[in-house]
């Protein structure tokens, strides 16, 4: 490297120039190294990304998303005009606020009790029966979902008429469906979610707690005044990347448990839902586009504040 | 020595908040553990159940009136099954290979020092998590500009690159591959893709075992982009496959209860078993990954997570 810079000689300038040169030179080999992946991303990441200006035109399948006519704002003008966007916007942020909070308590939570647990096989059992979850598709839960609450044969009814309740029909209540998914949720994300906690606490030095106990403290003062701190920049960090997508529903699971139930909408319909079915059933292009682009546009300017909030208070916690 | 003796030598006199903690720990852990494991067993014991005794006591934990009559209709047609579960086998196989290669090697080159623009590189990565055009501009490229409708390539290819495994490869590589050790193989003449493959790649094992299985996990349960891109029968991946299955059922029932009045064979199919067989088939071979793989979890995942 020093010697290639000492071959150059003259102007301070010209030599950074053709030093600059010589470095983007001697990169070439990373940055084949990288190109494969990059080709992807670029493909099917970035060109679509281009194509977010499709919410701008009246789109026609002949000319394609360049060659269509541009509509101004009328799509946007559609989508506001049919008062559906409130209820969206109100569902997809209240549902990610709970999963949010929920799943962050409930996983540290798991943490810490499962690194109370001195058993190694017990602990073995235990994380690999809370980690199963998260690796079933959606398809396989709603089919056992399904089952479960099912009004006649569902375990769940099975235990109500054994308590001298009378059944429940999910699939025709509004209400209770702020309260069944957050339970999926958990049950499907809280284990797996709760190993990067874990390994945090596994990381803590040890010394902090025998220095506690010779102050007298007990376990519960240790986790709270030990523990929970020393997590602090995990859950930030988790917590900020989860915010990164605040207006961005859980397609698979509102997809896979609720589906196309129209009764259920009120309460269960968030924007990534309602993209798909405009786009694929009515084929309304203008309007699935727009609900699309105000979507994507919240969340980037969303994640933007907070991150530059973030690197105000606490710069090492700011994501970039 | 001494260090392993003490925390034996404390257990025995456990104080009491320890004790409670103790206590609280073990049953919350095992309750949660249950919770989550019960759905599966009633999966299983559903699927091994006969119909009849289902719709009279409802669905159990332990199979009652043990029957297979369900697998048996699954796999009457078996060709059907086992197609949808090739394609499936076939776009996990090749989609992780290919994503493991591509991602392993680009964040090798974005974790060596020596490349003064990796964290530019690195950012061009991470943007696309920030800011995406949305399903339907994604939706259009695809169908119109790549020609993607029935085409198996979309089933593999979008997939490829996931940035977070990818950065999370980068952070391993970071943590776990000393820059010496890279500095004295470019010494004894070894350019960056050489120490790759023959340096980088092996110490990476557990983390690629980690992230592979991630990876095959996120191809075989995708049923949303057949959804999206694939109508013909042969190319359907087993996730959507069941998906549709399951859509179909109920018409299929009613159907098949009206077939009295056409003169044809009574089905007589024990519908919520079947549903509950093909669920089985689905999840079997992640089940069966899992419990090889898992060991991997905490060492390939968190060493790349926790240090970011």
């Amino acid at each position: 490297m020093s010697k290639r810079v000492s071959l150059v000689h003259g102007h301070p300038a010209a030599r950074s120039r053709a030093s600059r040169l010589a470095r983007t030179h001697s990169y070439s080999v990373f940055y084949a190294m990288v190109l494969p992946a990059f080709a992807v991303l670029f493909a099917f990441s970035y060109i679509p990304l281009f194509g977010i200006i499709v919410a701008f035109k009246d789109y026609n399948y002949r000319d394609g998303i360049w060659g269509s006519p541009w509509s101004g704002m009328k799509n946007f003008q559609f989508l506001f005009r049919s008062g559906k966007l409130g209820l969206l916007i109100n569902n997809t942020l209240l549902y990610n606020i709970i999963f949010i909070i929920m799943g962050m308590v409930f996983a540290v939570l798991l943490a810490i009790l499962v690194s109370e647990v001195r058993s190694k096989w017990f602990k073995k059992i235990a994380q690999s029966a809370t980690f199963l979850p998260n690796f079933m598709s959606w398809v396989i839960i709603s089919t056992i979902f399904y089952n479960m609450v099912h009004p006649r044969l569902g375990v769940i009814n099975t235990l109500m008429k054994a308590l001298g309740e009378a059944p429940v029909d999910v699939y025709t209540k509004t209400g209770i469906w702020y309260w069944l998914l957050p339970v999926l949720r958990i049950w499907k994300t809280a284990g797996f979610g709760s190993i990067i906690y874990f390994a945090a606490i596994m990381g803590i030095d040890q010394e902090c707690y025998e220095s506690a106990k010779l102050d007298g403290a007990n376990v519960f003062q240790e986790i709270w005044h030990i523990t929970l701190p020393m997590l602090k920049p995990t859950i930030v960090i988790v917590t900020l990347l989860n915010l990164g997508g605040i207006l961005r529903g859980d397609f698979d699971m509102f997809y896979q448990i609720i589906g196309n139930n129209g009764l259920l909408f009120k309460s269960t319909d968030i924007i990534d839902t309602y993209v798909f079915r405009t786009l694929m059933r009515t084929n309304d292009i203008g309007m699935s586009s727009a609900a699309g682009f105000f979507q994507s546009l919240f969340c980037f300017v969303f994640i933007l504040i907070v991150n530059l909030l973030v690197k105000r208070i606490e710069p090492d916690y700011a994501l970039f | 020595m001494t260090t392993q003796i003490a925390p034996r030598r404390k257990r025995k006199k456990m104080h009491k908040d320890r004790l409670l903690l103790n206590i609280i720990a073990y049953s919350f852990v095992a309750l949660f553990a249950m919770f989550c494991l019960a759905p599966f067993l009633i999966m299983i014991s559903g699927s091994l159940s006969a119909q009849s005794a289902i719709i009279v006591h409802g669905y159990t934990l332990w199979p009652r009136d043990f029957s297979t009559r369900a697998y048996d209709v699954l796999f009457a047609a078996p060709d059907v099954m086992l197609g949808a579960f090739s394609v499936s086998v076939i776009v996990t196989a090749s989609g992780t290979v290919l994503s493991l290669l591509l991602c392993s090697m680009a964040a090798y080159a974005l974790g060596r020092k020596n490349f003064g623009h990796r964290n530019k590189v690195a950012f061009v990565f991470y943007f696309t998590t920030l800011f995406n055009g949305g399903l339907v501009p994604y939706y259009i490229v695809m169908v119109n500009h790549y020609q993607m409708k029935n085409n198996p390539l979309a089933l593999v290819l979008p997939g490829l690159v996931s940035v977070w495994n990818l950065l999370l490869l980068r952070n391993f590589m970071k943590n776990n591959i000393p820059d010496s050790l890279i500095e004295s193989a470019k010494i004894d003449g070894a350019g960056e893709f050489t120490v790759y493959v023959r340096i980088a790649m092996p110490l990476m094992v557990p983390a690629l075992m980690a992230i592979g299985f991630f990876t095959a996990i996120t191809y075989w349960n995708d049923w949303f982009t057949p959804m999206l891109f694939i109508d013909q029968e042969q190319l359907v991946p087993l996730q959507y496959k069941l998906y549709k299955m399951l859509n179909t059922m109920n018409a299929l029932a009613q159907i098949a209860a009206r077939s009295k009045d056409f003169n044809m064979p009574k089905l007589d199919l024990p519908g919520e078993t079947i549903k509950l067989a093909m669920a089985v088939v689905a999840a079997a071979p992640i089940m069966f990954l899992y419990s090889f793989i898992q060991k991997y979890f905490v060492k390939g995942v968190t060493i790349g997570a926790v240090k970011g």
